[in-house]
């Protein structure tokens, strides 16, 4: 029945969607459709990409500060436009630390952007048991700041993750190739000659047998002094609240402390093209699938513009403006993307649930985790609502413009 | 309100204006209709009758020549002045009657006071409810437009052009479709109307009989009126 305090464009709209109810129903049924792909299809992406940042993420920091490289400084003069044809030799790069480390840490870690910082010394050693030796990189770490950002304890095998001056933490690979298990001593020796034994501690699996076989983990006094670095570090490890922002919070980290960071997204570069190939593809097909919805309900709203020109030019005899007729067909391109659009974002949900139901590993878990974004869900429906109400436009001016005495004599 | 409740002044209308083919169908139209006057307009198909009719209820406009309608001057409004003034005070019943179908017979004669907007909700169904009362039709108040026979349909028409409790009504032909009795039916409405509330109508219609019932009636013949 109709109520004074519902807006006159409201009811009719509404009875007009009713009354053509096949049509709605298929026009509904169409935007459900798109939506609901779009739904599925984002979620799943965001779900692949989430899962595969996160697999690379999970053993490396977002940025990383490195001292800068030694660079040779010829002492020679050259008069302006003179070209010299001398040979310069590239400097051997010595291992050294990052100058005044701890004031560059601190500083970082008062941005907004930085999650965590960890020092970190890093060099090569050799891992020596009886006979056999291995060439394996050590890595000098604080455990509660860096556990932080490659969690050890998830890959771990065996063992804990005990950091102390004795301790180490090796791969799988290492400890299969040295023949070791958890309490047993290994003998680490460096370059310059400074040799220590050690306990391991705990054994992980990184996930690659490159890294399983040279990774090792120590506390950081351990390793300055095994590298003769004392009270120095290599690197300064940082995660960030934004991956996609490492880039840009790398360049902000080296122009507020003169220091060289680098980002994943530069030292993954071809990781991130194809990340970001996959987000433009996904973009392309969800702006064509909008495209299409928008044009199906175009089409309907073109068609019962003129099934109901009689109807429209009466309403106009009848004292209804032009605005309102404008309004009654824009509402109804609104009220189809919004009902479509309830009704995809539950097909989206109903597929992604299957798909998490039964599209599963042989060991029984998901593929890979996926992500009821509210805001996916409510993005879809202000989405498909506005594509709905720019698409009753051109149908909606049409009507509008309709001259009352050609459309009631037909 | 003033007394001559329509005003027309040497009104032409062309169409296809400064093409070839343009072609006049009123040649400089005088009438003036008081008010409380019914009116009926008698004259051969083509003569210009409904073009007459459209241009007084401000739905097309002269191409020369000067329009009052309930005393204000038309003929330099703009649209949404003249669908203001069309709304408040003109009715319209046509031959066919053009209810929409996916309102009630209530409903369709509610739509003028809602697009008009600031009836309080009571009022509006009161009203409504009158006037469908008043046409005979209380017991299908409720019955979808669609699914009322044709003399049914005329009659909510009619109820619904009287909504706005306009000054001026204009019936184009609107027992045209109706049987004798049916046609009796809606052209008594239209002159029960006429006598309690002073509406001024003007009504188009081909039936002598009913022409007669008129308190005037004048021919328009080849866009002129000739008596």
């Amino acid at each position: 029945m109709l109520q004074a305090w519902i807006p006159f464009e409201w009811i009719v709209a509404i009875r007009f969607l009713r009354e053509g109810r096949l049509q709605t129903l298929f026009i509904i049924s169409g935007v459900a459709i798109g939506v609901g792909v779009i739904v599925f299809m984002s979620a799943m992406l965001s779900g692949l990409q989430s899962n595969f940042i996160r697999r690379v993420l999970s053993a490396q920091a977002h940025v990383q500060l490195l001292p800068p490289q030694e660079v040779a400084r010829p002492q020679r003069l050259t008069e302006p436009g003179e070209i010299e044809g001398a040979i310069i030799q590239p400097p051997l790069q010595r291992l050294k630390g990052i100058d005044q480390w701890q004031a560059v840490a601190s500083q970082i870690r008062s941005m907004p952007e930085v999650v965590v910082t960890s020092p970190v010394a890093g060099g090569s050693a050799l891992a020596v048991r009886g006979a056999a030796n291995r060439a394996i990189s050590i890595a000098g770490i604080e455990p509660e700041q860096y556990f932080r950002i490659v969690d050890i304890s998830d890959k771990l095998v065996r063992g804990s993750t005990r950091l102390s001056a004795t301790d180490i933490l090796i791969g799988t690979e290492l400890a299969n190739d040295l023949g070791v298990d958890v309490g047993d001593k290994l003998r680490i020796s460096t370059a310059n000659g400074a040799a220590s034994t050690l306990t391991i501690s705990g054994i992980f699996d990184l996930g690659s047998k490159g890294a399983n076989q040279r990774n090792t983990f120590v506390a950081l006094h351990t390793a300055q002094s095994l590298l003769g670095i004392p009270g120095a570090v290599t690197s300064l490890e940082v995660t960030v609240n934004d991956v996609y922002a490492a880039e840009a919070i790398a360049q902000r980290i080296t122009a507020a402390t003169g220091v060289e960071a680098d980002s994943w997204i530069k030292t993954s570069a071809q990781f991130f093209a194809a990340v970001s190939a996959q987000t433009t593809a996904n973009t392309a097909i969800r702006f064509f699938v909008g495209l299409s919805v928008a044009f199906g309900i175009a089409s309907v709203l073109v068609v019962v513009v003129v099934q109901k020109s009689r109807e429209i030019g009466i309403l106009r005899a009848m004292g209804i403006s032009q605005g309102q007729i404008l309004r009654i067909f824009l509402l109804q391109g609104g009220l189809l993307g919004f009902g479509g659009s309830i009704v995809g974002c539950g097909i989206g949900a109903v597929a992604l649930l299957l798909w998490q139901r039964y599209a599963r590993n042989a060991d029984g878990t998901p593929l890979f985790p996926l992500v009821f974004d509210p805001v996916l869900f409510t993005a879809a429906l202000l989405l498909a609502t506005l594509t709905g109400l720019v698409a009753a436009f051109a149908p909606a001016l049409r009507a509008a413009r309709l001259d009352p005495v050609v459309a009631i004599r037909g | 309100m003033p007394d001559d409740v329509v005003q027309l002044r040497a009104v032409h209308k062309a169409f296809n204006v400064g093409t070839a083919f343009e072609t006049e169908v009123l040649h400089g139209i005088d009438l003036t209709l008081h008010r409380g006057e019914f009116c009926a307009v008698m004259g051969p198909s083509g003569s210009g009758k409904s073009t007459l009719l459209n241009i007084v209820g401000l739905l097309d406009r002269p191409t020369s020549g000067k329009l009052q309608v309930c005393g204000e001057e038309t003929t330099e409004l703009g649209d949404r002045a003249l669908t203001r003034l069309r709304g408040h005070s003109i009715g319209f019943v046509f031959q066919y009657h053009y209810l929409i179908t996916a309102f009630t017979a209530l409903e369709n004669v509610m739509i003028p006071m809602l697009g008009a907007a600031g009836f309080p909700n009571s009022a509006m169904r009161a009203r409504a409810a009158e006037l469908i009362d008043s046409v005979g039709l209380s017991a299908w108040k409720n019955n979808l437009a669609g699914n009322m026979s044709g003399g049914q349909q005329q009659r909510v028409a009619v109820a619904r052009a009287l909504a706005m409790n306009p000054a001026l009504l204009l019936a184009d032909e609107p027992t045209g479709n109706l049987d004798t009795k049916s046609a009796d039916a809606v052209f008594d409405l239209l002159r029960r109307f006429n006598r309690e509330n002073g509406t001024t109508v003007l009504f188009v219609t081909h039936n002598g009989a009913l022409a007669s019932r008129c308190d005037k009636t004048i021919q328009v013949v080849d866009g002129l009126i000739i008596s």
